[in-house]
C-alpha cells in the first residue's frame, strides 16, 4: 500500500488517499486502544485496590474468546456467545479470586507473580485439552460484517467500530460505577484504606470477589471482541497482557484516567508504528533493509515508548499514591 | 541460628556430592541421557544463582532475566557463526570460537545491557520493577525475532562447540564437569559477595533504602553493580545453554523463560544461593517425570507451584532448614 514516500509527486487524489489511509489506520489503533483498555481497567483496579498483581489475567482473555467462539460455532447467535464468553471469564475469575487469590493479598508480589504465573500453565494446557492445539477461528457476526462509510470516501468494518463504541461505552459506565456509585465509593476507601473500609461494616471479601469477577468480565468481553481479529489459541492471552502491562505501567498503575491514555497511546503507536515505520525507514535506507529493520522497530516501539516515558516518570503518566 | 547455619551447609554439601557423581551414576545405568538432563540443570542453576542475587538479597525482583541468558547464547552462536564461515562481524573480525574470547564477551555484553536496563529500571521499584524488566526482556525478545540476519524466529544452529585447548567439550562428561565447576564457582564466588560489605548494602537497600542512603551509601550504585552481575552471570549461562544445545532461538528470551528463572530460585528457597540449584534440579526432574506420564503435564506443574508459593514458604532450602516455618521474604513493599 502507499504510504509516506515523498509528498511533492503527489496530485490531489493521492493525497486524499493518503489521507484517508491514515484515517482507516486511526480507527485501527483506536479499536486496539479499547480492546486494551478493557484489559488494563480490570487489572489496574485489581491492582490498585487489592494490591494484586494478576498475571492470569491474560488466561480470563482466552477463556473469554474460547467460550465465546465456540458457542457462536454452535450457532448460539452472537449476542448469546458474547454473554456466555463474558460469564465464563467472570465465573472463572471469582473461582480463581475465591480458591487461590484471596490467600495472596498479604503476600509480595514475587509470591503472587510465581502463583499466577502457575495459573498461566494451568489454563493454557487446559485449553489445548480441550480444545486441541489448532487455532479456532471465529467470525464476526452477521449484522456487523459489512462496513460503514461514516468518513466519506473510507468504508469502514461495522465490528470495528461496534467494538470502539462499546469499548467507550464501558469504560463511561467504569467510570460511574468507580466515582458515583456507592460500591464505586466502597472501592475507592479500600484501595485508599483497606483495614478501614472493613472496619465500618463493608463485607471486604465478597466487594473484591465481586471486583475480581467484574475485572475478569471486562478481560472476557475484551477477549470475546478480539476474537474475530487473532487466531483464537492456546497462549493468546500473554501476548496482550503483557501489553496491557506497559499500559498500566505507561499510565500509572491503579489508575483508570492512566489506563485511558496508556491504552490509547499503545494502540496508536503499536498499529500507525507498523503500518508506517517501514515506510519512514525506506526514506533513508534501501527498501530490503528498511523493511526489515522497519518491521523490528515497530514491534519494539512500545517497549521504547514505555522506557521513556519511565525514565522521566517513574510512577507513571497519572501517577496514583504519593 | 548455628543449627541453621549448618543446615544449610549441610544441604550445599549434599547437593554438590550429588552433582559431582552424575555422569560415573550415569554410566553405571547406562543412561548417558541423565547427564545431558542435569547438565540443563546445571546450566539454569548457574543463571537462577545469579538471579538469586538481586531478587533474594537484593529485593530487585527481575522477570526479565531472560533476555542475558538470551543476549549471552547469541553473542556465542554469533561469534560462532563468523568464525565457522569466516565472514566479516565487525570492523574486519571474524568472531571467534575459543571459550577464553567468547565466554567473557558473552558477560561483558550481558552486563553492559544490565547497566542500560537497570540504570532505566532502577529508577522505578516494586511492581513497576517487575514490569518494566518484563518489558525489556520483551524488547530484546522482538529484536532476535526479526533478526532475519541471524536466523530470525527460527534461531540460529551452532556449528561447533566453543574450544578450549586441551579439552573436547564434545564430550559428555567433560563439558558436564565444566559446567559444574562453573556453577561452584559463581556460587563461592557470590556467596563471598553477600557476606562482604557490598553484600550487607545490598540487602540494607533492600531492607530500607532510605537508611542506607542516610548511612552515606548510594543505593543506586550498589543494585546497579549487583544487578549488572547478575546480568553477567546469566550472559555466561546462555553462553554455555548455546554449547549444550548447539542451538540458540529466541525462545531462550520468552518471557515464560523468565518466569521459569523465577520459579527455580522461589522454589529452591530465596536469599540462599544454593536453594536455586536444588530448584533448577526439582524443575527438571519434575519436568522429566511428568512428560513421560502425560504430554500435558504443565496442567499439573501450574497447581504443584501454587501448592509450592501458598503453602511451602521459603522452598526446599527453607525446609531443609528449619522444618514449617517461613524464612528469608522479600519486601513486597511498594512506596
Amino acid at each position: 500500500m502507499a504510504g509516506l514516500v515523498p509528498a511533492i509527486v503527489f496530485s490531489h487524489l493521492h493525497r486524499k488517499m493518503i489521507m484517508l489511509l491514515f484515517l482507516e489506520q486511526l480507527l485501527n489503533g483506536l479499536q486496539f486502544g479499547v480492546t486494551l483498555l478493557l484489559m488494563a481497567s480490570g487489572l489496574t483496579l485489581i491492582f490498585g485496590i487489592m494490591n494484586l498483581i494478576n498475571l492470569a489475567h491474560g488466561s480470563l482473555f482466552m477463556v473469554g474468546a474460547y467460550v465465546g467462539a465456540t458457542a457462536i460455532a454452535h450457532g448460539s447467535g452472537f449476542f448469546l456467545g458474547l454473554l456466555a464468553g463474558v460469564g465464563a471469564a467472570a465465573l472463572t475469575g471469582m473461582v480463581m479470586e475465591f480458591v487461590i487469590m484471596r490467600r495472596l493479598y498479604r503476600r509480595d508480589h514475587l509470591d503472587q507473580v510465581l502463583a499466577t504465573f502457575g495459573l498461566i500453565l494451568f489454563f493454557n494446557e487446559m485449553v489445548s485439552i480441550l480444545w486441541g492445539r489448532q487455532p479456532i477461528a471465529m467470525d464476526p457476526p452477521e449484522f456487523l460484517s459489512g462496513t460503514v462509510e461514516f468518513i466519506p470516501g473510507a468504508p469502514y468494518p461495522a465490528f470495528r467500530l461496534a467494538v470502539i463504541a462499546t469499548g467507550i461505552l464501558v469504560t463511561g459506565f467504569l467510570y460511574f460505577l468507580v466515582m458515583k456509585t456507592r460500591i464505586g465509593m466502597w472501592i475507592r476507601a479500600g484501595a485508599s484504606n483497606r483495614e478501614m473500609i472493613g472496619a465500618l461494616g463493608v463485607n471486604i471479601s465478597l466487594l473484591y470477589t465481586l471486583l475480581f469477577g467484574f475485572g475478569a468480565a471486562l478481560a472476557g468481553l475484551a477477549g470475546v471482541m478480539a476474537a474475530p481479529f487473532s487466531a483464537v489459541q492456546s497462549g493468546m492471552g500473554e501476548n496482550i497482557l503483557i501489553l496491557t502491562f506497559v499500559v498500566i505501567v505507561i499510565g500509572g498503575i491503579g489508575s483508570i484516567r492512566g489506563a485511558v491514555a496508556g491504552a490509547l497511546l499503545i494502540g496508536l503507536t503499536d498499529t500507525l508504528g507498523r503500518v508506517y515505520i517501514p515506510d519512514l525507514m525506506r526514506l533513508w535506507l534501501p527498501p530490503s533493509v528498511a523493511d526489515g529493520a522497519g518491521a523490528s522497530l515497530a514491534s519494539m516501539m512500545i517497549y521504547i515508548l514505555m522506557a521513556v516515558v519511565l525514565a522521566f516518570r517513574p510512577r507513571g503518566l497519572f501517577q496514583t499514591h504519593g | 541460628m548455628v543449627k541453621n547455619i549448618s543446615r544449610q551447609s549441610w544441604a550445599t554439601l549434599a547437593i554438590f556430592v550429588l552433582l559431582a557423581v552424575v555422569p560415573p551414576v550415569a554410566h553405571a545405568f547406562d543412561n548417558s541421557f541423565l547427564i545431558t538432563m542435569f547438565n540443563r540443570a546445571v546450566i539454569y542453576a548457574v543463571a537462577a544463582v545469579g538471579l538469586d542475587l538481586i531478587i533474594g538479597f537484593g529485593g530487585m525482583v527481575s522477570f526479565g532475566h531472560a533476555a542475558f541468558f538470551g543476549i549471552g547464547a547469541y553473542t556465542a552462536g554469533i561469534l560462532g557463526t563468523h568464525a565457522f564461515d569466516g565472514s566479516d562481524f565487525i570492523f574486519g573480525w571474524t568472531g571467534s570460537n575459543d571459550a577464553f574470547v567468547v565466554w567473557p564477551l558473552a558477560m561483558l555484553v550481558a552486563a553492559f545491557f544490565g547497566l542500560i536496563i537497570g540504570l532505566i529500571s532502577l529508577r522505578t521499584s516494586g511492581v513497576y520493577f517487575i514490569m518494566i524488566t518484563l518489558a525489556f526482556a520483551q524488547l530484546f525478545y522482538f529484536f532476535f525475532v526479526s533478526l532475519s540476519q541471524y536466523g530470525g524466529e527460527d534461531g540460529l544452529s551452532l556449528w561447533d562447540r566453543n574450544a578450549i585447548p586441551g579439552l573436547d567439550l564434545y564430550d559428555r562428561d567433560t563439558f558436564y564437569y565444566l559446567c559444574f565447576a562453573i556453577l561452584l564457582a559463581v556460587w563461592f564466588l557470590l556467596s563471598r559477595l553477600v557476606g562482604s560489605r557490598f553484600g550487607r548494602v545490598i540487602i540494607g537497600c533492600k531492607q530500607n533504602e532510605r537508611r542506607m542512603r542516610a548511612l552515606g551509601y548510594d543505593p543506586l550504585l550498589y543494585k546497579l553493580t549487583a544487578f549488572c552481575i547478575s546480568a553477567a552471570i546469566g550472559g555466561l549461562a546462555g553462553a554455555l545453554i548455546a554449547n549444550h544445545s548447539e542451538f540458540v532461538s529466541p525462545g531462550l528470551l520468552h518471557w515464560s523463560r523468565s518466569g521459569e528463572l523465577m520459579i527455580i530460585v522461589i522454589l529452591g528457597g530465596l536469599g540462599t544461593l544454593v536453594g536455586p540449584i536444588y530448584g533448577a534440579l526439582t524443575l527438571f526432574l519434575m519436568e522429566e517425570s511428568l512428560v513421560s506420564f502425560t504430554e500435558h503435564w504443565q496442567v499439573i506443574l501450574g497447581p504443584v507451584l501454587i501448592l509450592v508459593v501458598v503453602f511451602f514458604r521459603g522452598g526446599i532450602v527453607g525446609f531443609l532448614k528449619r522444618p514449617g516455618k517461613a524464612t528469608a521474604r522479600t519486601g513486597g513493599d511498594h512506596g
